[in-house]
Parts: structure tokens; sequence; C-alpha cells
């Protein structure tokens, strides 16, 4: 039994053209049982930071206070709204803190920050349960379906994509990849954050 | 054991019986596998090793061992219940290895004649193999006796060889399912050796949650149309709740002229449409947030909700 699998549960983050989107499943399991079909796994951390947090369950909810204490606290000090890149290196080393004993989460973090012309640039990026950052160009998968979420990802996901075509790779993405993962799936929700809104979309999915 | 498996084994000389020369190796292939049947008892290639029962244990599926190196699928929901109208069967189409959903078209039951149906849980291979074994059994006893076997008998026919093969690792939990003199019959069988006669059987990882719907729903004098509801309602229910259960829903109903199959039915539409115009349905999907749809205030109806 893996602990990372005890719950069940995947996310997936993807950049387009001036945007980006964030979406996971709805399932919260107690192994091969079902529970729920409503549990949120993507939290927003600043209105255009979102963060997904795949894993053990009762991690998601600590780590989602602890972030929330984490950026209240640089916001306050440093009298600004954290940066994607900033908040990346937070998740980062909260993590390490726990190197030899650690959350059982792989998160996901998509976000736009700012240019020094005044525009948005896309960020995307994940880590491993201990730290380790990846940035990605592309897309970043976590999770139970991560192996399938590669898979159908690598085939749909293109470059320069807009925001509605985004959102519409990304829901095929998702939502064929729990398809093929027994522990992922009973509904989805997809974030798509544009220069000047961000898109929440809940879809109806297989509830098998 | 070994005097057992030196009877299988291919390296021993006893076996060689002077008929077996008059069949080519061609012969072989044109019988679909199923050659040795002119011979009696079929032949399996056994592991050259001083011990093959513990071998085999070492390299098969285990229960207590999750660790193991021949995956064989476990995840599966299946039952049969006997009442009034005869014999409903229904299973799921789900096969997984591990977490990965490896097919969604699986025909767990099989119909190894017009009046006999077996299901399928565990071993793949195994039931498939020998529920077909026991068709063709079946079809001797049919030959040699002028009459069609009963289900007390063909069931004890599988039950008495897989316990021949004990401990070498088969694995099937199966239900014999049909019609014979006595009426509609069902005998739960599986590769331990258990075999046992009744009225209801769930067999599976999802095996809790049909068992839940049907001891709820169960009656001797359902209607036909009520019972194939309940077969269908109680797979749902497994596919919904059960990581590796689910896909779609095969229904079979047994009556006096042998089976019918009932139909196909995807579980997602289940859930959200329910099973369409069929006799004994109620309108709309089994989904529990479906059918209290504006019932209370905590689940409004998508109007309400926006206003």
């Amino acid at each position: 039994m893996s602990i990372m699998e005890y719950n069940g549960g995947s996310v997936v983050a993807m950049v387009g053209k001036d945007c980006v989107a964030i979406a996971s499943d709805l399932r919260l399991g107690n192994q091969a049982l079902g529970i729920s079909s409503n549990f949120q796994k993507i939290f927003p951390i600043t209105d255009r930071i979102y963060l997904g947090l795949p894993g053990l369950a009762t991690d998601v909810t600590t780590l989602r206070e602890r972030f929330r204490f984490r950026v209240n606290m640089y916001t306050i000090k440093e009298e600004r709204e954290i940066e994607p890149e900033t908040f990346a290196h937070l998740v980062s080393s909260t993590l390490y803190e726990h190197r030899f004993g650690p959350y059982f989460v792989e998160p996901v973090m998509a976000g736009l920050s700012k240019t020094p012309s005044g525009g948005v640039k896309p960020f995307i990026a994940a880590t491993d349960l201990i730290g380790c950052l990846n940035f990605a160009k592309d897309f970043v998968v976590a999770g139970t379906a991560s192996s399938k979420l590669y898979g159908v990802a690598e085939g749909l996901w293109e470059p320069d994509l807009e925001a509605e075509d985004l959102f519409e790779t990304i829901s095929q993405t998702l939502l064929n990849a729990v398809d093929r993962d027994a522990y992922s799936g009973w509904g989805c929700i997809v974030h798509v954050i544009t220069k000047d809104k961000v898109v929440t979309r809940t879809l109806k999915g297989r509830m098998d | 054991m070994n005097s057992f498996a030196n009877r299988f084994s291919t390296n021993t000389t006893q076996l060689h019986s002077p008929e077996e020369d008059n069949f080519s190796d061609a012969t072989w292939g044109s019988q679909a596998g199923f050659g040795n049947i002119a011979m009696g008892v079929p032949t399996f290639s056994i592991p050259d090793v001083a011990d093959p029962t513990s071998f085999l244990q070492l390299h098969t599926d285990d229960h207590a061992d999750p660790n193991c190196r021949i995956k064989i699928q476990h995840g599966t929901t299946t039952l049969a219940f006997r009442f009034q109208g005869g014999v409903i069967v229904a299973v799921d189409s789900r096969a997984t290895a591990g977490s990965y959903v490896a097919s969604g078209t699986v025909k767990k039951v099989i119909e190894i004649n017009p009046y006999l149906l077996g299901t399928m849980a565990g071993g793949a291979a195994d039931c498939q193999y020998w529920e077909t074994y026991l068709g063709m059994h079946c079809r001797l006893h049919e030959l040699r006796n002028r009459e069609r076997i009963s289900v007390s008998a063909a069931s004890k026919y599988l039950s008495n060889l897989v316990y021949s093969y004990k401990g070498m690792g088969l694995s099937m939990g199966t239900m014999i399912c049909g019609w014979d003199k006595t009426g509609p019959a069902v005998f739960y069988v599986d590769s331990d050796g258990t075999r046992l006669k009744g009225d209801l059987f769930s067999v599976g990882s999802g095996s809790t949650f049909a068992y839940g719907v049907l001891d709820q729903g169960y009656r001797w004098d359902l209607t036909d149309a009520e019972a194939q509801e309940l077969g269908r309602r109680s797979i749902y229910a497994a596919g919904h709740r059960d990581a590796f259960s689910g896909n779609s829903c095969n229904l079979y109903h047994v009556k006096e002229d042998g089976w019918h199959f009932i139909g196909n039915y995807d579980i997602s539409k289940l859930h959200y449409d329910g099973p369409g115009d069929v006799p004994g349905a109620p309108e709309g999907g089994y989904g529990y947030d479906i059918r209290v749809e504006g019932l209370s205030s905590a689940n409004p109806p998508e109007a309400a909700a926006s206003a």
C-alpha cells in the first residue's frame, strides 16, 4: 500500500498564450472505497496564483493552512502580493523543512507573473514531496493518474493556446486520463487564469 | 502433491500413451487447444523443479503477498440471484492492473451453453479456460445420457476439477447459473474448492456494495422487470463506490428456455440518466445527487442556485 495512493487524486497545469490553466479531479477515497465527489485540491493563493495539492488528504488540509499563514506573513512584511516564482520557492523550502518526515503531497502551481513592461507572463511549476522544483514550459502533472496525464497531455498540448482552447485541452486531458486511473475521477474542476479574470468550471465526469 | 504433479508433468514417460502418436502437431492447432479431449486428462507443462507447488506459490499472486509476479485481475463485481422468474446474472466490465484501468469492456459472463452461465472473478484466464472446458464436458454428458446436465452436476464437475489443482495458484470465484429439471439454480464455486448452493450470491471487490442494494430489494416473488432492475441497480452501486469496478453492466436473465442477454448499460449513464426506457426502472439517474436534486436547500435545482 502506497501512502500516495491512500486517498487518490490528480492535478494538471498547462501554459497558454498569456494565460495558464490548472485542473484537478474531485475524488476523495479510502483506498478502493470512494468517499466524496466534492473534495477540493486546488486553492487560490492570490488573485493570480492557484495551488494544487494532490496526495494524502490530511496533509492537503494541513498544508493549505500552512501556506495561507506563510503567504499572509509575506504580504504583511513585504507590503505587496507574492509573485508566483517566489511562492514556488516558498513551497519548496516549506517541504524541504520536512526532509526526513515529509508531507505526502506533490504540489502543482499555476499563475501569472508581472513583467517590467506591465504585461503578464504565464508561470507553472511542480515539486516532489520534499520540494524539488520543476519549472516546466509546457505542462506539469501530479497525483495517482500522473503517468496517464503525461501520455494524454503529450498528445494534446500545443504552444500558444488561447484561453478557450487551453480550457478545452486541459479538460480533455484530465477527463480522459482519470478514466484510466482507478483512484482518480468522480468529477473535475478547471481554473483558467487570464490577465483580467479567472474562469472556474466544474466538469461532469464519469462516476465509476 | 508431487505424485500429482508428476501425473501432469511433460518429462515423465508414463503419460505417453500409444494413441498420442496418432496425433500430429498440426492436429493440436486445428482443435483450438482442446485437442487433448480425445486423450482424456489435459496436460500442462509443470516447472522442472523439485517441488512445483511451492515454486508456483512463490511466483503466483497470493492474498498474503501483494508484491507478486504474475498479476491477476482482482477488482470485480459479479452477482447472481434466483427468484420466481428464473435467475438474474449481472456483472461489471472493468479490468485493472494495479491502479491502471486496463479495460472497460471485459465480458465477465461466460456463456457455457444455452442453459448455463458462469461468472468471472479472480483470474480471467483461469475462469475462461475452465468454464469453456466445463462446457465441453456438459456437451459430452448430453451425448452420453441423452439429457441435459443439471446445474448441480456441472458445478460439482468444476469444483472437483479446481480442487485437484489446489495449491497450484488457480484463482477463480464463480457462480454457475442455469435452469434444469429442478428449476432455476445458482451455485457458488471457487478455487479453494468451496461449492455452495444458494439463492443469492455476489463475488468480487465490489460485492459488499452490491449485497447492500441486493439484500434491501430482494424477494422471491419479484417480477421479471423488478428483478432485472435490482441486478442492474446493484452493479451500479458497486461500480460507483468501488474503484476497481465499473465502466458498464452486463445483464442476463435465465428462464426455462435458456439464458437471454438483456443488455449492456454504461455505469456513468446509469448515474446521470438511468437505464432509459426499460420496464421496471424509475425515471432519471440512479445517482444520489441526481435523485435528490431540488429536494433540499443544501442541494437546490440549477435555476434556483444561480438566482
